[in-house]
C-alpha cells in the first residue's frame, strides 16, 4: 500500500470535496469541471448509487451519488450540492457531491496508508490518507471505483 | 505528407477506379459498346496498376497489368467482349478489389483463384491472334521502372544545360538494335510534376544514347508562355531492351507527350500514344491535348506490328502475349493498336469532358468532421428549444419581437439540420454495386444464371444506414439467388426465362428510403414452411395461418435454426438475422410471394440513424420516447375491454382480437405495482416475432423529432433502453427499446431478478 501510495503522489494536484462530515480528495487530472446540480433521468435497473443521467451540453453524463457509492446514507441532492465531472477511463462521470472544498498540492510525505481498520470496501478505492491543516482527507481512486466502466471502454 | 497518407490516397482512388470498373464491366455486360466505356474500364486498371507500381504492390500490379492486357485486346477490337468474356473480366474485377484490400489490410487471397484468372485472361489476350505471329518473345522482360509521379502540382522550369545533350549521335552498337525516339512533352507532362530530364536520365540508364534538342518551336521571349512545354528531343538508343523497354521508361508519361519510337531495321513502325493520364482525376482542358495530336494520329495510321504499348510493357514475363496480341498482320488499318483507338477517345472527348464538367466538384472530408458538425448542431436545436421554451414561459404577451426572432431561428435551425444531414447522406450505389459481385459468386456455385437490375441506385441515405445495410442485404440476396430462383432446367421446364432476375430497387417514400429485392424464382412453398414450423414447435399442428402469417414466420428465430435448412425450396436461412438487424436500424421488413412467381421484400428505413421520429410519453412521472416506427396504433383502453389473465397478465381486447398488456412502468422499475389500464394510454406495437403488444403508458405528451444520444458513451448498456435524447427542456429523456420491452415482458420473473440484481 505504501508502494501504490508513493506512485500515485509524486507532486500532483488534488481536488478535495467534502460527503456530509468527511474529506475526499481525487486527482486534479481527471476532473474535467464542477458544475450545479442538475436534476437527472433515473435510470431503470441501474444500481442505486446511480442516481440517473443528465444533458452536459449534449452528451449524457451518468451521476453517481458519491455519498452512497462510498457506502454512506443517500444524498438528498439540492441547488447545494455540486458535481464534479470526472473522466474514469475513456467515459465521463458526475459526481455528487456535497461541496468542492479545496485544491491541495501534495507530496508523497504528506500521505499516509490507509489505516489497517478500513472495511474492504474502504480498501478498495482508498489510496491513502492525507493530514493537511489537523483535517483527515481520503485519497480515492476513481478508477478503483468505477472498474466497470473502465472495463467497458476497453 | 507521408508515405502512409499517400498511400492512403492510394487506396481510396483505388476503391473509386474498382467501383468504375465495375460499372464499366456491367455496362459493357448489358451490350454497351462504346468506346469510351471500355476506356474508362481499362484506364481504372491501368491506374490502379500504376499506383501499385508506385508502391510496390508486387502482386496487385501483376494481376493489373495481365488484366489490362486482355482489355487492351478488347479495347483494340481484337477481343469481342462477349458475355463468357465479361464473366472472367467481372471475375477478374473482383480479385483485383480482393488484392487491394490484401494490400491495404494485409491479410492473404486465393491464390489458386488468381492464378486461374491470369491463365484464363491470358488465353483469352490469346485466343484471337494467330499463332503465327513473329516472335518478340525473346526479348527479355523490362524491369519496371517506375517514373517518379511527384505531388507536387507546380511547373517547373526544366533544369538541364542544353550543351550535354547537343552532341553527336553515337555510333551504332552492332549487337545491340537501335531505337530512334521523338520525344516531344507537352504542358501536362509538366503540370503532373513529371519532368523531361528525369525521363531521359532513366532513359540513359537502359543504353547508350544520343540526344538533339529541338528548340525550333521557342518563341520570342516575350511571347514565351512560361507554363508552356516547347523543346522535344530527338533520341537515338542502342539498347538491348529494344522498343518495349524504352516505352516503360516512358509509360507514365505517354499520354502527356507525342512519342514515337521506331527501331532503325524496322523502319515502318511507330506509335504515337495519347490519352489522358487516369490516375489524376482532375478534370482538365482537353482541348490542349486535341491542339497538339496532328502529329500522333497522323503517325497512328501505320501499322504497328510488334509494338507493345507502353501500357504493356512493363515488368512481368507476359509481355510476349501483349506484343503478340497486337501483332496481327491483317487488318492493319483499322488494328493501328491502341494510337487510333486513343486518338478516337481524344477526338471523341466532348461526350465523356461533358461528363466530367457535369459532376460537381466534390471535396473528401474526414468523416469525424462531420459528426462533431453534426453532433454541434444537434446542440444547437436543442438549445433553441430551450431557449423557445424558457421565453414563452417568461413572456406572456406572446406577440413580442423576440417571438418573433425566435420563429425565425426555429426556421434556420431546422434548415442547418436538414443540410447537415445531408452530408451524411450517401447514394446507396456502393452497396448495390457489392450485391453484383455477391450475385455472380452465389450464381456461380449454385449454377444458376441470374441477372441483377437494380434502380434507383443515386438514392441517398445516412452513412451509417448504408455501411449497416450490406450485411442483411447480402443475406438476403444470398437466399433469394439460392433458394428463391429455381435451377435453369426447372425454369425452363416451367415455361420461364432460363436466366433469373433479381431486381434490388431503392427509392424514397415520406422519409424514409424503401429497399426493395424481388426475385422471380417460384416463391415461398407455405406447406413446407409450415411443415417445419410445426416441427420446430413454432406453431400449433392445428393452428390456422393466413399466408401472410406463414411467410413471415421465416423471420422467426427458431426457424433457421433447424438443421438442412436449405431443403426448403422457401427461404429461412438467417431471416431472424436480417430482420434483427433491419429493426436495429429503425427499419421494417415485409415479405410479400406468390406461389410460381417470386418473391418480393420490401425494407423500410429510416433515412438517418441521428434522429429519430418518436413518441414522448410520459410512465410514472418519467418521460419517456417511444420510436414512431414501432407504433402501429394508440388507443384509450376501456375498463370492460381489459380482461385478467393468469396471476398478474392482462390482455386487452382490440376489435375482438385479444393482446397482452405490458405495462412499461413496471418492466422498466419505475413503479412496484401495476398501473390501472384504464387511467392511462396504451400503444399497440408491432413487435419482433409478428405478435402485436398493447405497451401500458400514462400519458402521450406528443410526436417530436428527436436527436439521438449514445447512453453507452459515458454509461452502459441498459436493458430496455435503446437510447437517450435531450428533450426541449434540456433534460435527458430515454427512448425505449420495445422489443426489449416485449422480450422482457414475457420472461417477466427473469427480469426481475437481474434488476434486483443490479439494485442489490
Amino acid at each position: 500500500m505504501t508502494y501504490a501510495a508513493k506512485s500515485l503522489t509524486q507532486g500532483r494536484e488534488l481536488i478535495a470535496f467534502r460527503i456530509e462530515d468527511q474529506e475526499f480528495c481525487v486527482n486534479i487530472m481527471s476532473v474535467r469541471e464542477i458544475r450545479g446540480w442538475t436534476p437527472a433521468t433515473p435510470m431503470p435497473h441501474a444500481p442505486q448509487y446511480v442516481l440517473g443521467v443528465i444533458n452536459l451540453r449534449g452528451a449524457v453524463l451518468p451521476i453517481i451519488d458519491m455519498s452512497m457509492r462510498l457506502g454512506m446514507k443517500p444524498a438528498e441532492p439540492t441547488v447545494r450540492h455540486v458535481i464534479i465531472v470526472a473522466q474514469v477511463g475513456q467515459k465521463a462521470v458526475g459526481l455528487l457531491v456535497d461541496a468542492v472544498s479545496d485544491i491541495l498540492t501534495v507530496t508523497d510525505d504528506n500521505v499516509q496508508p490507509t489505516p489497517d481498520i478500513a472495511n474492504e470496501t474502504a480498501k478498495n478505492y482508498a489510496r491513502g490518507i492525507l493530514a493537511i491543516e489537523g483535517r483527515m482527507i481520503c485519497m480515492i481512486e476513481l478508477e478503483a471505483l468505477f472498474p466497470h466502466v473502465e472495463s467497458e471502454a476497453a | 505528407m507521408d508515405m502512409n497518407e499517400i498511400k492512403e490516397i492510394f487506396f481510396q482512388e483505388c476503391e473509386e477506379q474498382l467501383a468504375e470498373l465495375e460499372s464499366g464491366l456491367l455496362k459493357l455486360n448489358d451490350g454497351d459498346r462504346d468506346p469510351e466505356t471500355v476506356n474508362a474500364v481499362f484506364r481504372a486498371v491501368h491506374s490502379i496498376k500504376g499506383g501499385a507500381g508506385a508502391f510496390g504492390l508486387d502482386d496487385l500490379v501483376s494481376f493489373a497489368h495481365v488484366f489490362e492486357t486482355t482489355l487492351d485486346c478488347v479495347r483494340s477490337n481484337k477481343l469481342d467482349p462477349n458475355q463468357d468474356v465479361l464473366k472472367v473480366m467481372l471475375k477478374s474485377a473482383d480479385v483485383l478489389a480482393d488484392l487491394t484490400n490484401a494490400a491495404r489490410d494485409g491479410g492473404g487471397v486465393d491464390e489458386a483463384r488468381s492464378k486461374q484468372l491470369i491463365r484464363e485472361l491470358e488465353a483469352l489476350a490469346n485466343g484471337e491472334m494467330p499463332a503465327a505471329s513473329e516472335a518478340p518473345a525473346a526479348k527479355p522482360a523490362p524491369a519496371l521502372v517506375a517514373t517518379p509521379v511527384a505531388d507536387d502540382e507546380g511547373f517547373q522550369p526544366i533544369p538541364f544545360s542544353f550543351d550535354d545533350f547537343g552532341g553527336e549521335e553515337k555510333p551504332v552498337e552492332p549487337f545491340a538494335p537501335t531505337c530512334e525516339i521523338l520525344f516531344h512533352p507537352k504542358r501536362e507532362l509538366y503540370a503532373k510534376g513529371n519532368e523531361a530530364t528525369l525521363l531521359l536520365r532513366d532513359l540513359s540508364r537502359i543504353g547508350e544514347m544520343s540526344i538533339r534538342c529541338d528548340m525550333d518551336s521557342l518563341p520570342p521571349l516575350e511571347d514565351m508562355n512560361p507554363e508552356e512545354a516547347y523543346f522535344s528531343w530527338k533520341i537515338s538508343i542502342a539498347t538491348e531492351k529494344g522498343e518495349d523497354g524504352v516505352r516503360t521508361v516512358f509509360e507514365f508519361a505517354e499520354w502527356d507527350c507525342d512519342l514515337e519510337v521506331r527501331t532503325v531495321e524496322e523502319d515502318h513502325e511507330a506509335e504515337a500514344g495519347k490519352d489522358e493520364l487516369p490516375m489524376q482525376p482532375v478534370p482538365f482542358d482537353l482541348s490542349i491535348l486535341d491542339d497538339g495530336d496532328d502529329d500522333a494520329t497522323g503517325e497512328a495510321d501505320e501499322p504497328a506490328a510488334p509494338l507493345s504499348s507502353a501500357n504493356t510493357a512493363a515488368e512481368s514475363n507476359v509481355v510476349p502475349i501483349a506484343a503478340a496480341s497486337r501483332a496481327e498482320p491483317s487488318r492493319s488499318e483499322a488494328r493501328a493498336a491502341p494510337a487510333v483507338q486513343q486518338a478516337a477517345a481524344a477526338a471523341n472527348p466532348a461526350a465523356s469532358a461533358a461528363s466530367a464538367a457535369a459532376a460537381a466538384p466534390t471535396i473528401r472530408v474526414d468523416l469525424d468532421r462531420v459528426d462533431r458538425l453534426i453532433n454541434l448542431v444537434g446542440e444547437l436545436v436543442i438549445n433553441q428549444a430551450m431557449l423557445s421554451q424558457s421565453v414563452i414561459e417568461n413572456d406572456n404577451t406572446g406577440v413580442s419581437s423576440i417571438n418573433m426572432g425566435l420563429e425565425e431561428l426555429q426556421q434556420l435551425t431546422r434548415e442547418i439540420q436538414d443540410s447537415v444531414m445531408a452530408i451524411r447522406a450517401q447514394p446507396v450505389k456502393p452497396v448495390f454495386q457489392r450485391m453484383s459481385r455477391i450475385v455472380r459468386e452465389i450464381a456461380d456455385v449454385t449454377g444458376k444464371s441470374v441477372r441483377l437490375i437494380t434502380e434507383g441506385e443515386n438514392t441517398e441515405v445516412d452513412k451509417t444506414v448504408i455501411d449497416k445495410l450490406a450485411e442483411p442485404l447480402t443475406h438476403m440476396i444470398r437466399n433469394a439467388v439460392d433458394h428463391g430462383l429455381e435451377a435453369p432446367e426447372k425454369r425452363e421446364a416451367l415455361g420461364k426465362n432460363p436466366e433469373g432476375t433479381v431486381r434490388l430497387t431503392a427509392k424514397h417514400r415520406s422519409g424514409r428510403i424503401v429497399i426493395e429485392l424481388a426475385d422471380d424464382g417460384g416463391g415461398i412453398n407455405r406447406e413446407k414452411v409450415r411443415q417445419k414450423a410445426i416441427d420446430n414447435d413454432l406453431i400449433a399442428a392445428d393452428a390456422n395461418l393466413s399466408d401472410e402469417e406463414i411467410d413471415n414466420l421465416i423471420f422467426h428465430a427458431g426457424f433457421s435454426t433447424a438443421d438442412k435448412i436449405s431443403d426448403i425450396s422457401g427461404r429461412g436461412v438467417g431471416m431472424d438475422v436480417v430482420k434483427r438487424s433491419i429493426q436495429a436500424l429503425g427499419g421494417r421488413i415485409t415479405i410479400s410471394s406468390k406461389p410460381g412467381q417470386g418473391s418480393v421484400f420490401t425494407m423500410s428505413l429510416p433515412l438517418t440513424l441521428a434522429v429519430l421520429d418518436g413518441m414522448v410519453v410520459t410512465v410514472a412521472g418519467q418521460t419517456l420516447v417511444v420510436p414512431l416506427t414501432a407504433i402501429v396504433e394508440t388507443l384509450q383502453p376501456e375498463a370492460s375491454a381489459i380482461h385478467s389473465f393468469g396471476a398478474s397478465q392482462r390482455l386487452i381486447s382490440i376489435r375482438n382480437s385479444f393482446c397482452p398488456l405490458v405495462d412499461v412502468g413496471r418492466i422498466l422499475n419505475f413503479r412496484s405495482t401495476q398501473a390501472d389500464p384504464v387511467d392511462g394510454v396504451a400503444l399497440l406495437v408491432e413487435s419482433e416475432g409478428g405478435g402485436q403488444r398493447a405497451l401500458m403508458v400514462d400519458a402521450i405528451q406528443g410526436q417530436r423529432q428527436v436527436v439521438i444520444k449514445s447512453l453507452e458513451a459515458n454509461y452502459t448498456h441498459v436493458p430496455g433502453i435503446a437510447a437517450a435524447t435531450i428533450l426541449g427542456d434540456g433534460r435527458v429523456a430515454l427512448i425505449l427499446d420495445v422489443d426489449a420491452v416485449v422480450a422482457a415482458s414475457r420472461g417477466q420473473s427473469l427480469k426481475q431478478e437481474i434488476s434486483l440484481a443490479a439494485t442489490g
